[in-house]
């Protein structure tokens, strides 16, 4: 750090005077059955170290062995980024030190990555509304394995800083993983961070319509490092780059770099140097603190791994794969917007809001667009944006949604419950007939007790009533209001509007 | 010495099948060999006493029920202690696995277990199989039987030295650069590193995994063909495991036929350095294959003279990251560095390592973390492996005008504890004959073919053949080992 | 290339293996490394003798595709895991504090 009181430039100040230089690592956790290299299970959220074994606890005399279904998700990934395939590759050995890593190398793939030279186009959501697509390359996606979780005792919980001593798990180490990394994105400065965001949120798209991993942000199957530096602007001066690590919601990304332009720019208007270093995103206040500083201890003697054959994948088995891709993703928007009937700027939001495969997958639960989107951008997008997550993380299925949609459509309840209904979804009390029932949100669809309010309603309100029977149906509103708040919300009001207007016809 | 433990597998086998002996007793006999001569050898790091028996104790009861066991069912084994057994603990020779007992057992030991071997116990080596002498064992040294002042070879130094001593029948050693076959040679047994891949890696402490090989150690060629017989074969657990048929190896060690054959003494490996009692065993040996029939030429492989230069840059790169998992943490040893109050993780690493690992280990693991950093990496691992391309080439060049090729095992024969203890270089000049067998991954067998006249200790002669085709050098050597007289133990000196 | 190692030089070689060496052995390693190094070295020579591009072989047998099916196989049991941890809590290895990053 070269002060303890950092100046962070506004973004927009900032973007007048730097262009910002940025790159994304993406990792994947894959969603195979087993391990990269051994037979162990991969489940989420398993009791420590029961999902290991001598191969990945690097037990001595242990060997890997390559996950055929892994490789076959890497080419999968990589023809779906349009990257080409090895036609011959190999693994190799990244040596450094951290006990949370039992071999003490990372088994990865350094300059023969089985997937290179590609590209995803992406439609970045404008401020001024409208999109823009734009080509972000890929440079390479490669195979490699995760490593284990510490857990920190002692000082502040959970914290590496000032604990006691850490306790290891190693289930999750050996998982397989697929690291994208982007070639440095050509963006107007101001863009940046949106490029950045739309560029995680329609990968994850795409790596979830190819059905090869859960992609959830929050439980780190889906992993952005955002690698990014200034250049002061026409200098053609080439910046020093930090690597922003953590960053677990596309909102998150988006924030990323935004802050990082902001400090960059006020390290460097200070006269001072950007260190090579890792930084931490801190999603409570959107601010990044400093990791490790790259030294030359970062010299990880690569070499090709003595332990594992080359993967030579055939052009055969390649051109099959190709044959199992999805739609490709612009294809799909275009598609989808002719079929649900979206507007331009419909379609924009929905997309911006990382809500495509969401408001896909309730329709497909039998929902209409229309409806679909409204729920996920409106009520749910408001929920996710309070608690600082993303869309596809809130605690509800796309089915769910369906259902309650579901509810409102057969009269079981209106709007208004319809909210209370997402509410008891989210905070984890059931399937929405469950939250229904729970809550005791159903409508009073039964007659009698209606017909005994709407009564009432006419009883004390004569003159409306009088108006009524004269032929002023709009003045129904006011008793169909009564009889609402007598019923507390639980009535259909189109149905009190109908006994309404049967009673005084 | 009992009876019993004079005889050879075959024989043992032999009696065994037939109810004239039971394992018990066989494998009783043996364990009271160990007790009477391994306090003068050291041979052993651990005696499995109870387990082999137990073994030995099942495989008789199968027999005695009728039932049908495999050939060496019975015929006790030892085993290098760099090979993991769930029984007993698997220590590599270093103080940083002191009393570590694997919670899995090696291929190579599940095989020896459904074959019914009894286990006699874990032999003596270098640590992490880093030496030519077995000075490096963190245990202490293992002592050759023709001469106890005499080091025994390595690193397998202690599965030699336990066959050769009547210790064991059979023993499975491991050749990185030459383990199995120099220490044969040095201590008068046959010594076979087969084919890479051929035998199975998984649960063998890795020192250099484009290197390693399992192997056999017996006193006769046959004997070595049978247990090769038992461990070798396709391992889907070993990626480098080759998945084709075992040539058939023991048929080979049978027939013993050169009659034909076309032999090629490798130009390169003798000569000057070379010892003259060694030379001259040589010469005979050779002299005697020509006289059976061997067609005998000279061969040039330029290229094996550069063969030490590559092998101590890939096998210590590979060290350097093989080792790198020993790090106290999940397993081994843990050491605090002292006066340091709450030492952190990386603190403790450091320190443990510092502590946990001998001279030559460390000596080898700075050496390969030199070689592959960045640089460097291109000058030293690349050229290395690019003098590995030029010797797999020297060998298919020789083998498209021989059948197989032939050279001593080593130059010299066993030399004086301590004698070459300061100058590891010299040390390492040794493996000079062995090592372009396991760069190129190619099979040799050591086969001892007398004693030197000038020493009056055992010398090896090496036949090396091409990749799977293990069986000819079982073939060549089953030919000499009728023609000379193999050197034969008398007692423990 | 020349293979002159100072001290300095194994001492950071040795940070990088995690061996915290004695200042003897960084003296002895010091002596010893070099001339081992004047002998590796002489493969960059036969390298450039050759006189053509020869390939690298990382692997002594020329095999690719080796894989295995994506089916779980049993593992250890935790106990086995542990069993030959130096420390161990909650079913989870015990290791001193963690510096660096995470
Ligand atoms: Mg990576
Ligand atoms: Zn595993």
């Amino acid at each position: 750090m070269t002060t303890a009181t950092q100046k962070i430039v506004p973004f927009d100040e900032a973007i007048t005077r730097y262009d910002p230089v940025m790159g994304l690592e993406v990792h994947v956790e894959l969603n195979t059955a087993t391990k990269m290299f051994c037979g162990c299970a991969t489940a989420f959220g398993a009791e420590p170290n029961t999902q290991v074994c001598p191969v990945c606890l690097g037990l001595p005399g242990a060997l890997p062995v390559v996950n055929a279904k892994a490789v076959e998700s890497a080419i999968r990934i990589g023809l779906a980024l349009s990257c080409d395939i090895a036609e011959w590759c190999r693994f190799a050995r990244k040596n450094y030190f951290y006990p949370d890593m039992p071999k003490n190398f990372q088994t990865s793939q350094y300059d023969e990555p089985i997937a290179f030279d590609g590209y995803l186009d992406v439609e970045v959501p404008l401020e001024e509304g409208g999109t823009r697509t734009v080509r972000v390359e890929i440079e390479r996606a490669h195979m490699e394995e995760d490593t284990g979780k510490s857990l920190h005792v002692g000082g502040a919980t959970g914290r590496i800083h000032g604990a006691d001593h850490s306790l290891l798990d190693y289930n999750r180490a050996g998982i397989p993983l697929i690291e994208i990394v982007t070639r440095t994105i050509h963006v107007p400065a101001e863009l940046a961070p949106a490029v950045a965001r739309a560029f995680v949120t329609q990968l994850r798209d795409l790596i979830v319509a190819l059905d090869v991993s859960d992609a959830r942000m929050d439980q780190g199957s889906l992993r952005a490092d955002v690698n990014l530096s200034l250049s002061p602007k026409d200098s053609g001066v080439l910046g020093t780059r930090s690597e922003t690590k953590n960053v677990n919601s596309f909102r998150s990304v988006e924030r990323a770099v935004r802050y990082e332009i902001g400090r960059h720019a006020g390290v460097l208007d200070a006269g001072g140097s950007i260190l090579q270093e890792t930084r931490h995103f801190h999603e409570a206040n959107g601010s990044t603190s400093a990791g490790r500083e790259k030294s030359d201890a970062d010299d990880y003697r690569y070499f090709p791994e003595p332990d594992l054959a080359p993967v030579a994948p055939s052009r055969e088995w390649v051109e099959e794969l190709r044959g199992t891709l999805p739609e490709p993703p612009s294809e799909r928007r275009r598609r989808l917007q002719a079929e649900w009937e979206f507007s331009d700027l419909d379609m924009r939001d929905t997309v911006g809001a990382g809500a495509l495969d969401l408001v896909a997958a309730t329709v497909a639960a039998g929902t209409t667009p229309a409806a679909a989107k409204k729920w996920w951008l409106g009520e749910l997008a408001r929920r996710a944006n309070e608690d600082g997550t993303d869309l596809a993380d809130l605690p509800i299925t796309p089915e769910q949604v369906a259902a309650i949609q579901g509810l409102i459509d057969a009269g079981r309840v209106n709007d208004k419950l319809a909210r209370q209904v997402f509410e008891g979804v989210l905070a984890g009390e059931g399937t929405p007939d469950e939250v229904v029932s729970t809550r005791g949100l159903e409508v009073v669809s039964d007659d009698g007790a209606l017909g005994d309010a709407v009564d009432r309603a006419i009883e004390a309100n004569p003159d409306v009533a009088q108006k009524i029977r004269d032929g002023k149906v709009q003045a129904a509103g006011a008793l169909i209001g009564a009889v609402m708040k007598e019923m507390r919300g639980q009535a259909d009001a189109g149905r009190v509007r109908e006994l309404v207007l049967e009673k005084l016809s | 010495m009992s009876d019993l433990t004079r005889l050879g597998a075959a024989e043992l086998a032999e009696k065994l099948a037939g109810g004239e002996v039971t394992s018990v007793d066989v494998t009783r006999a043996h364990l009271e060999r160990i007790g009477e001569v391994d306090s003068r050898l050291h041979a052993f790091l651990h005696v499995g006493e109870e387990s082999a028996m137990a073994t030995a104790a099942d495989v008789d009861a199968r027999r005695a029920a009728g039932e049908d066991v495999p050939t060496l069912a019975g015929v006790p084994v030892a085993v290098k202690d760099l090979i993991n057994t769930t029984d007993q603990p698997t220590t590599a020779g270093s103080r940083m696995l002191e009393g570590w007992v694997p919670p899995y057992d090696a291929t190579v030991v599940a095989r020896l277990r459904a074959a019914g071997l009894p286990i006699l116990g874990k032999t003596n080596l270098d640590e992490f199989a880093m030496g030519s002498s077995n000075e490096h064992s963190a245990y202490g040294p293992t002592r050759n039987p023709w001469d106890t002042d005499r080091i025994p070879g390595g690193s397998s130094g202690g599965s030699a030295a336990a066959v050769a001593s009547h210790e064991a029948p059979l023993a499975l050693g491991t050749d990185t650069g030459g383990s199995i076959r120099q220490p044969g040679a040095m201590t008068g047994v046959v010594g076979m590193k087969p084919t890479y891949g051929g035998v199975s890696r998984y649960g063998v402490v890795a020192m250099a995994s484009s290197l390693d090989q399992v192997g056999p150690m017996a006193r006769s060629v046959l004997d070595a063909a049978l247990l090769h017989e038992v461990v070798a074969g396709h391992d889907p657990l070993d990626s480098t495991s080759i998945d084709a048929p075992v040539p058939d190896v023991v048929a080979a060690a049978r027939r013993g036929d050169v009659s034909g054959l076309k032999i090629g003494i490798v130009r390169e490996l003798g000569g000057e350095g070379f010892q003259p009692g060694v030379q001259a065993a040589f010469d005979g040996a050779v002299e005697q294959l020509a006289q059976a029939g061997a067609e005998v030429v000279e061969v040039a492989c330029p290229s094996f003279r550069h063969g030490i230069a590559a092998y101590y840059l890939v096998m210590p790169s590979e060290v350097s990251s093989n080792l790198a998992r020993f790090d106290a943490m999940r397993y081994g040893l843990r050491v605090s560095p002292e006066g340091v109050p709450d030492p952190s993780a990386e603190q403790v690493m450091s320190a443990s390592r510092d502590a946990g690992f001998g001279d030559e280990v460390k000596r080898r693991i700075v050496l390969g973390t030199y070689a592959l950093s960045s640089g460097y990496y291109d000058a030293y691992y690349g050229s290395a492996q690019k003098v590995r391309t030029l010797i797999a080439r020297d060998f298919a060049a020789a083998f498209e005008q021989v059948d197989v090729l032939v050279s001593p095992t080593a130059p010299t024969t066993a030399w004086r504890l301590g004698e070459k203890s300061d100058d590891p270089l010299a040390m390492y000049l040794e493996d000079v004959c062995t090592i372009p067998a396991n760069l190129a991954g190619v099979p040799g067998l050591s086969l001892p073919v007398g004693l030197a006249d000038d020493t009056g200790l055992p010398v090896g002669v090496q036949f090396l053949a091409p990749a799977l085709a293990d069986d000819r050098v079982y073939n060549v050597a089953a030919a000499l080992e009728r023609l000379v007289a193999a050197p034969v133990l008398e007692e423990v000196r | 290339m020349s293979s002159a190692l100072s001290r300095e030089d194994v001492a950071h070689l040795a940070s990088l293996a995690r061996i915290s060496l004695s200042e003897d052995e960084l003296d002895r390693l010091g002596a010893e490394l070099p001339a081992i190094l004047d002998h590796v070295a002489a493969v960059q020579g036969v390298v450039e003798s050759a006189g053509e591009d020869v390939a690298p072989m990382s692997h002594p047998v020329p095999v690719a595709n080796v894989m295995r099916e994506d089916v779980v196989r049993p593992g250890l049991t935790p106990d086995e895991a542990l069993s030959g941890a130096p420390a161990s809590e909650e079913q989870r290895f015990l290791v001193p504090k963690i510096l660096g990053e995470e």
